[in-house]
């Protein structure tokens, strides 16, 4: 499984919090200039291995590499240089501007003499624009809308200028509309600057259009991972997610497209 | 590898902040800073604040000076009455006020930033009175000796603040500190301290406990040079020793996870971070007592002058600096009996604590 072009792998790594365990001895590498996501059902440890990915979370045994050394000798910083993570449910204080956030992205870059470069100043100009935050940057974040806000995050998240980003649920709090948007950014982030993505995502159409490869994940381990028409089929729905589903291949992209089964619905719909 | 600035070519300065004026880089060679016009205003605008009160409360007293001849008697001018009353017996009391302030300011902004909590400074989770039982225990055994003065009260102080700053922490620790639940543990360590000292006092000799109990309100009077040297020296170390780490409190604003990301050591940071804030308590607490709520307001009256996210230093520092010289004033000279100046500073934090209690639990039913 592990390729010599990856630059984040997982070795037999366990982790979680307190004594118990979410992942147990998981293995998978993820591919340089890839668009990677993570999907399974709640609570099956996708974050969980997000956050082991960017070493918010440290492994109990077996390790993870970056580039073929394990992170867990790092220094934080350096490791922050190359590997960007996008929490979930991230909070800023009240009154901090858009502006104040996005250039917290720099931190890593940043020393004790040298906090706002002319690179600084054009990465997050930069990333205001290609969030499309530009006009929002003097707003304090409480005042926007949850698209707004989960927005200003992202555009944090680049402004770190990192190779790789991990993002958990970047589509949370946005409506269709706003999710295809900030897909279609991590979409041109990988293609026109190949940056290499991993994320989580829920909506499992989203996540068939937007990735090159599928990890599907259930209760801590690796169950499959492919390309999403090797890996979203009827089987692995009714397998992973306990779902029964119809699985059609969208014309215009080539994805699959999954169309759940209602046991309740069908019957009330008019036929006439 | 490509930057985002490839794809966003031409993007436009980013305005940090609405309404407070334009942010300005600043770059020297490979230094750079963004500074902010509206807060270098403040800055200033304290600093003469301070000056004026410092000049005033050097120029009052029953022997009264012009203020105009204190200038003159600072820079080694003067009639030599005017001399003694101002260089020895005024001085080290303002002086030390200034001192206290800073000390004080400063370390009320570190552990509102690092504990993302506006209530939890020094002050109200028991780590100024644990400063307070520590310098007393010294002072009650009878420390009339310069080596107690300098050395034992500054170091009893320090020892008790940092047992009062673990202890309430460890108590709160559960896999992570919740700022609510480090309020609560701080409420009752205070209190427990509180009453650790009203004991001690009642087992102590008349003349000890009597000047022990002035000093427990946090005063200024009878300081003397003796008093003024522990306190400066510390807040020199204490803020040399901040100028490197105070680079993470940005990140770590957003979050132990967010802090993380962005390459900080969120442990080693916030410990140091509030270290350095015990440190700074403890040794105000054994200049002047523990001066109430000095720590608490200040750091909140400059949050909302500046308009900023989280308590900027130096102006909490110098708000500190201004809230207690002018407060010892107040108590010197507008109170019909002259009175420790820590009973001005807790007449105004008080009711402040309880708007800001009130003003967080809105909020938190919002």
């Amino acid at each position: 499984m592990t390729e010599p072009s990856s630059p984040l792998v997982a070795r037999d790594i366990t982790l979680g919090y307190g004594r118990s365990s979410i992942i147990d001895g998981l293995n998978v590498s993820i591919p340089a200039g890839s668009v990677t996501t993570i999907i399974g059902p709640n609570g099956c440890g996708k974050s969980t291995l997000l956050r082991g990915f960017g070493r918010l979370l440290r492994t109990r045994e077996g390790e993870i590499l970056l580039h073929g050394a394990p992170i867990d000798g790092m220094r934080t910083r350096d490791i922050a240089r190359r590997v960007a993570i996008l929490p979930q449910a991230p909070s800023a204080p009240e009154g901090l501007t858009v502006a104040e956030l996005v250039s917290r992205g720099r931190h890593p870059h940043q020393s004790w003499a040298r906090q706002w470069s002319s690179d600084d100043e054009a990465e997050i100009g930069a990333a205001l624009a290609l969030t499309g935050m530009t006009h929002l940057a003097g707003r304090p974040i409480d005042e926007l809308s949850g698209g707004q806000r989960q927005r200003a995050w992202i555009a944090m998240t680049l402004a770190q200028g990192t190779e790789i980003l991990l993002l958990d649920e970047p589509t949370t709090y946005l409506d269709l509309a706003h999710a295809v948007d900030v897909l279609d950014l991590v979409d041109r982030l990988n293609d026109e600057l190949g940056r290499t993505v991993l994320m989580v995502l829920h909506d499992l159409n989203l996540a068939a259009r937007y990735s090159d490869r599928i990890i599907v994940m259930k209760e801590g381990r690796v169950v499959t991972v492919g390309t999403p028409q090797e890996t979203i089929t009827v089987e692995m729905l009714r397998e992973v997610f306990g779902l029964s589903a119809t699985v059609m291949i969208d014309d215009e992209s080539g994805a699959p497209t999954v169309i759940p089964h209602s046991t309740r619905r069908a019957t009330r719909i008019p036929v006439d | 590898m490509k930057t985002l600035s490839e794809l966003a070519p031409r993007a436009p300065v980013p305005e940090p902040r609405d309404g407070a004026g334009s942010p300005r880089p600043l770059r020297i060679g490979s230094f750079s800073r963004l500074w902010l016009p509206r807060r270098a205003v403040i800055l200033v605008v304290l600093v003469a604040v301070l000056l004026l009160a410092a000049g005033i409360s050097l120029a009052t007293g029953d022997y009264p000076v012009p203020l105009f001849s204190v200038p003159d008697v600072l820079l080694g001018g003067g009639d030599p009455l005017d001399r003694f009353t101002i260089l020895q017996l005024r001085a080290p009391r303002t002086a030390i006020g200034v001192l206290v302030g800073v000390a004080l300011g400063f370390a009320g902004a570190l552990t509102q930033t690092v504990t993302r909590n506006p209530i939890a400074s020094p002050d109200i989770l028991g780590v100024s009175a644990g400063a307070g039982v520590g310098a007393l225990t010294v002072i009650v055994l009878g420390s009339n000796t310069i080596v107690g003065t300098v050395v034992a009260v500054p170091a009893a102080a320090l020892a008790g603040g940092l047992i009062a700053a673990v202890l309430v922490y460890t108590l709160a620790w559960r896999g992570g500190v919740d700022g609510f639940r480090l309020i609560l543990v701080g409420i009752a360590i205070n209190a427990v301290l509180v009453a650790l000292t009203t004991w001690m006092l009642a087992g102590a000799r008349i003349a000890q406990a009597t000047e022990a109990t002035v000093w427990l309100t946090g005063s200024l009077e009878g300081r003397t040079w003796e008093q003024f040297w522990p306190v400066t020296v510390a807040v020199g170390l204490f803020s040399a020793l901040s100028i490197v780490v105070v680079r993470s409190l940005p990140a770590l604003m957003l979050g132990d996870d967010s802090a993380a990301a962005l390459g900080v050591r969120v442990g080693a940071s916030k410990t140091v971070l509030l270290i350095i804030a015990v440190g700074l308590t403890a040794f105000s607490v054994s200049a002047a007592g523990p001066i109430g709520f000095v720590a608490f307001v200040a750091p909140q009256i400059a949050l909302r002058v500046t308009g900023a996210a989280a308590p900027p230093l130096l102006i909490s520092a110098l708000m500190g600096a201004c809230l207690v010289t002018a407060s010892d004033l107040i108590a010197r000279t507008l109170l019909p009996s002259p009175l420790p100046v820590g009973i001005v500073t807790t007449a105004i934090g008080g009711p402040f604590l309880i708007y800001l209690i009130i003003r967080t639990n809105r909020r938190a039913a919002a």
